[in-house]
């Protein structure tokens, strides 16, 4: 494979997350990860579509008035989502009523507006295919992460099959009911950023400003106070 | 005129189209109306072939849920043989005799409510579940426990906050006390309204009844907790927190289905024929 093929596909995974490190997405990483197996069918979701609307796009890239490009992306990615809305409704009926509205959001979804936009509009079909799954992946890697924990110790189970047993039915494991609502996604997701951060330091922004050091630590009145 | 006819004929000798420059102004037009052109036929195409193997799914899952509300779950049948313990029947709303004049099948008061033949337009003080119309007949699922029918199943639907959403109620043999509720189809918000859905607050359902002594529909949502030592307990049920809106549509709308423009009549009659089967026990009995 050559190498820019491999940087499209596997870079987004960890070196630079669209989640983790570009920061998009988070709205639906906090709406579906109660449950892993709601989590899994969002992710291949998203996969297909981020790749497929990166191959659209990137096929008829040359032929997009700058002027109408927005639109005409958000077109095509609406179009792809309704797809994938309907074959879900169609062999995934249990799924798609339990991921609702979420799927629909997948337009707004600005990982795949941002791929769209940053990558397939200036490179071939085939890498922008892979950038996509490498992104939609590197979307499902954190969104994994985020459902397993959740689930895991809001509900006890795993995949819909019971791990810790909870006092409800007889067992010893109290659930953690904040795992169930958003804000844990975003405790979750912040801890994850933490992690990867502490394993690629470069990925730690420099801050904006700098905390100047205080060059007068002496009590005030006695330096005349001039800064 | 002829000028422009050259161009034109040049353009598409040389597929000049796509030579144009991007920001062109036929170029751009152009490129949106292909775009959506492709982008629709995709879309219908999608629709019109899956079509088939959704409303499939759709009925499959309302039949899931009539059991379910039904109380009835044996996971080693299929959805099918499980429905043959349900007894679709037909009834005619105004009357509240049971018809057979058309196909139990078929039938579905949901889609006959927007059929010129069968509709019955509401007008604004009956309308309180906000659902414009309905159906001169109504779907009806018995459940028997040998002879006797021992569980009545009605479709429910009315306005929330968002949406209509659509339902059943299961009510005992007497015709008044609830044995369970569920709702397939809504699109009430996620985590606030959407708890309809929640498995824990149907189940606050059972044993509530539906209308007073005298048949007048009385259940409705409250706000705050309902427990044992609430006055009325038993035509209360808890509201949803953070969902006014759709709670108050869940109690107009069992007020509606309840009623006498709904299934009232029917009801009615379930009751007094009851009533009348326990006075003549009772006077057997005392015979005896």
């Amino acid at each position: 494979m050559p190498s820019e093929a491999r940087k499209a596909l596997f870079e987004p995974l960890v070196a630079n997350n669209p989640v983790a490190l570009q920061i998009l997405g988070i709205c639906s990483a906090l709406a579906v990860t109660t449950q892993l197996s709601a989590s899994l069918i969002m992710c291949l979701a998203l996969i297909s579509v981020t790749a497929f609307s990166n191959l659209f796009i990137s096929l008829v890239r040359h032929h997009i008035p700058s002027s109408i490009r927005i639109i005409v992306q958000m077109t095509i990615i609406a179009s792809l989502v309704i797809v994938v809305d309907q074959v879900l409704k169609a062999y995934a009926y249990g799924v798609s009523k339990q991921l609702a509205v979420f799927v629909g959001l997948i337009i707004t979804n600005c990982i795949v507006m941002g791929r769209a936009e940053a990558y397939a509009m200036k490179n071939g079909p085939w890498n922008s295919f892979l950038d996509g799954i490498g992104n939609g992946l590197g979307y499902s890697l954190i969104l994994i992460i985020v459902a397993s924990v959740r689930e895991l110790f809001g509900s006890g189970s795993l995949l819909g099959y019971q791990i810790l047993t909870p006092v409800a039915d007889g067992g010893w494991y109290v659930p953690n009911g904040l795992m169930l609502l958003a804000p844990s996604a975003f405790i979750i997701i912040g801890l994850t950023i933490w992690a990867i951060r502490a394993l690629y330091p470069e990925q730690v922004e420099k801050a904006d400003f700098e905390m100047q050091n205080a060059h007068n630590t002496a009590p005030l009145g006695n330096a005349g106070g001039a800064h | 005129m002829k000028n422009s006819k050259i161009s034109i004929s040049n353009l598409s000798r040389q597929g000049g189209f796509f030579h144009l420059a991007n920001d062109n102004m036929i170029k751009t037009i152009g490129v949106a109306t292909l775009l959506c052109l492709v982008c629709s036929i995709i879309v219908s195409g999608a629709a019109t072939i899956l079509k088939s193997q959704q409303v499939a799914n759709k009925l499959l899952d309302k039949k899931k849920n009539i059991l379910m509300v039904a109380g009835i779950n044996d996971d080693s049948k299929t959805v099918a043989e499980l429905f043959t313990q349900i007894e679709p029947r037909i009834v005619n709303m105004s009357s509240g005799k049971f018809t057979d004049t058309l196909n139990v099948d078929l039938f579905d008061q949901r889609k006959a409510a927007n059929d010129a033949q069968y509709r019955v337009k509401l007008d604004k003080a009956q309308d309180i579940a906000s659902i414009g119309a309905i159906s001169k007949y109504g779907n009806v699922y018995l459940v028997r426990d040998g002879e006797a029918v021992s569980k009545i199943i009605l479709p429910i639907s009315g306005y929330g906050l968002w949406s209509t959403m659509y339902g059943f109620i299961a009510l005992e043999s007497d015709a008044r006390t609830v044995s369970g509720i569920t709702f397939y189809e809504h699109g009430e918000t996620p985590g606030l309204g959407g708890e309809i859905d929640n498995k824990k607050w149907q189940a606050s359902w059972d044993g509530k009844k539906v209308v007073d002594l005298q048949g007048k529909p009385v259940l409705s949502l409250v706000k705050g907790g309902v427990t044992q030592n609430t006055p009325d307990a038993e035509y209360k049920v808890d509201g949803l927190a953070g969902a006014t809106l759709t709670s108050n549509g869940v109690s107009n709308l069992i007020k509606f289905w309840m009623g006498e423009d709904a299934f009232g009549p029917y009801l009615e009659r379930v009751r007094s024929a009851t009533s009348q089967v326990s006075v003549v026990t009772s006077i057997n009995s005392e015979k005896g």
